[in-house]
């Protein structure tokens, strides 16, 4: 029989080696990948716009489609996220058969495979309601994709604000919605805001939701032009918008450019670097933000 | 637990004992009628009829899960979301039970204070002004002075004077009790309720608190819920003991921890059960 220090010493091996593996797994992952890729980033690969047919073609528009795209998806689901998320957690009586229909519907919309809510999206958007391939189109299925997750990480946010906060500002006369506004939120905004950069880290690394919605074409753009409703302007929410995880897809899918592989290795490395960009911007925003909704001065 | 029922029934012994505050002579600020407290189905507290003096500290004391923070909780309405509060509460002739009071209103007159020190992660002043300014005050001279007088009051004045834009967070736990006290005075309230306001403090902070009630009394009309007797014995002017969800005996406070009339009490109050 091992005695409980042996049995201890044991279990806490066995764990240490299980942890060690997943970060063996992540840093074998993230080494590839860069070590692939990175040879390949220029100033010219990061602007440039992409070639069909010879070599030396860049990702410029496809990096500024899936920069604008998360920020049009932002846009429209984090306020839908933030309002479903306080009503779950602050107002919906947490026994009743609505919430819990709710809650499900909620569920089973993050438990559906991304190339579904594409499909449905090219649809439903793209052809019933004649929006076309366009980052609208892509937009609005991205929020089906993306929406439950936010919606739980702001839920789950709130919900580690102690009721002693909610019970403080009942008891100095303040309505709930008071309470909720200035009190809950404040306080729950630094875990709300890393979940929101978190969720926009898989957003931005989403390709099969999109193929179908916003595109597989890069069409030329006019950075010079910002007039949103000009077909060349970068801002224009109806033209179609590869994105560059759609990018790296079609590339090695069906590219017939020379310098493919080395292409898709660079845009995976922008993809991979952008989405831990993402992660680390998102540690050091809730910190920061933190300790400024904490003090006045 | 057989013991103890035994002795309610002692036939030498009164049941129950209910100081009779004499209306004329004593100013009543508060008073309760015919509560019963429902959680579900499950009835937790009745037959607690009580009158607060006015400017006085009143205390609670009871075994846990004798009721008494479920009565303290129900005069403000705190427990409207979980319970079902029936019976009468008066204050300034009106019931505040009843259901077309405006609660937040009301709550601006009846201040709570909780066990843990609950400040908002906002900073000092702000703490105390956040209400005031919900409530449309708007005038910044008007609120330094609120903040100024009312911590003055809790004692704690001089210990965060030079920084009133720090976190609240970043006060010890005697302090933040201490300022969550000052913002529940900074609403001006005519009462204040505490639900055991130092139990979760050490010997030295707790004692900074019992100071600081026993100068607010001149203002405010005090309920503190208890389970440190010595405390109630050493600051309130009247004591209340609960037992399985009734008020057992309300009298002044020397007299219950001298001669209480209940066996009930006389058992409770030399520590023999509880």
């Amino acid at each position: 029989m091992l005695n409980p220090k042996q049995a201890d010493k044991i279990a806490s091996a066995i764990l240490y080696a299980i942890a060690g593996f997943v970060i063996l797994i992540l840093a074998a992952l993230l080494g590839y990948i860069l070590y692939q890729g990175v040879p390949h980033l220029s100033w010219h690969f990061l602007t440039a716009p992409a070639t069909a047919f010879t070599a030396g073609g860049g990702i410029g528009i496809q990096l500024f489609n899936s920069l604008y795209l998360l920020v049009i998806t932002m846009l429209i689901s984090f306020p839908i996220a933030l309002g479903a998320g306080i009503y779950l957690n602050e107002y919906a009586n947490k026994k009743s058969r609505a919430t819990a229909l709710i809650r499900t519907a909620i569920e089973i919309l993050s438990s559906l495979p991304s190339v579904v809510v594409g499909l449905f999206g090219f649809l439903l958007f793209v052809v019933q309601f004649k929006l076309g391939f366009s980052i609208l189109s892509g937009a609005i299925s991205l929020t089906f994709f993306n929406l439950p997750l936010l919606t739980r990480s702001v839920e789950e946010s709130l919900r580690t604000i102690p009721d002693l906060q909610r019970e403080a500002g009942a008891a100095l006369g303040l309505s709930r919605w008071e309470t909720v506004g200035h009190i809950i939120l404040p306080a729950a905004l630094p875990s709300i805001v890393t979940g929101v950069v978190l969720s926009a880290g898989r957003v931005f690394g989403e390709a099969a939701a999109l193929i179908y919605t916003a595109g597989q074409s890069a069409p030329a753009l006019d950075f010079t032009d910002w007039n949103p409703f000009n077909v060349s302007s970068p801002l224009n929410i109806m033209r179609p918008a590869e994105t560059l995880a759609v990018h790296i897809w079609k590339v090695n899918s069906e590219g017939i450019m020379p310098d493919a592989a080395a292409v898709s290795a660079g845009s995976s490395a922008v993809l991979i670097i952008a989405v831990l960009l993402f992660n680390f911007f998102a540690r050091y925003l809730s910190g920061v933000l933190f300790k400024r909704l904490t003090a006045t001065k | 637990m057989a013991e103890e029922q035994h002795l309610i029934f002692d036939e030498e012994q009164p049941e129950r004992y209910v100081y009779d505050m004499d209306e004329t002579k004593h100013e009543v600020a508060l008073s309760t009628k015919d509560l019963q407290v429902f959680y579900g189905d499950k009835l937790a507290l009745q037959d607690a009829d009580l009158k607060f003096e006015r400017y006085k500290i009143t205390s609670l004391i009871g075994a846990s899960g004798s009721g008494k923070s479920t009565f303290l909780r129900s005069l403000n309405r705190m427990n409207d979301s979980v319970a079902t509060v029936k019976g009468n509460i008066m204050y300034r002739g009106l019931d505040i039970n009843s259901q077309d009071i405006d609660v937040y209103e009301m709550r601006k007159h009846i201040g709570m204070v909780f066990q843990r020190p609950n400040p908002f992660a906002k900073s000092i002043s702000d703490n105390i002004t956040f209400a005031l300014k919900q409530h449309g005050m708007r005038d910044k001279q008007q609120l330094d002075e609120i903040v100024e007088t009312s911590l003055r009051q809790a004692a704690l004045w001089d210990e965060v004077k030079d920084d009133l834009g720090k976190s609240a967070l970043s006060l010890s736990g005697g302090q933040q009790q201490r300022l969550v006290i000052a913002r529940a005075i900074a609403m001006n309230p005519d009462i204040l309720l505490m639900d055991e306001p130092s139990s979760a403090l050490d010997p030295i902070s707790s004692a900074k608190i019992e100071d600081t009630l026993m100068q607010l009394k001149e203002k405010y009309t005090i309920i503190i819920v208890t389970h440190n007797m010595q405390q109630a014995a050493r600051i309130s002017d009247y004591t209340a003991f609960f037992n399985s969800g009734k008020l057992v005996e309300y009298d002044l406070t020397r007299k219950i921890f001298t001669r209480p009339k209940v066996q009930l009490t006389i058992d409770y109050v030399n520590g023999n059960f509880g």
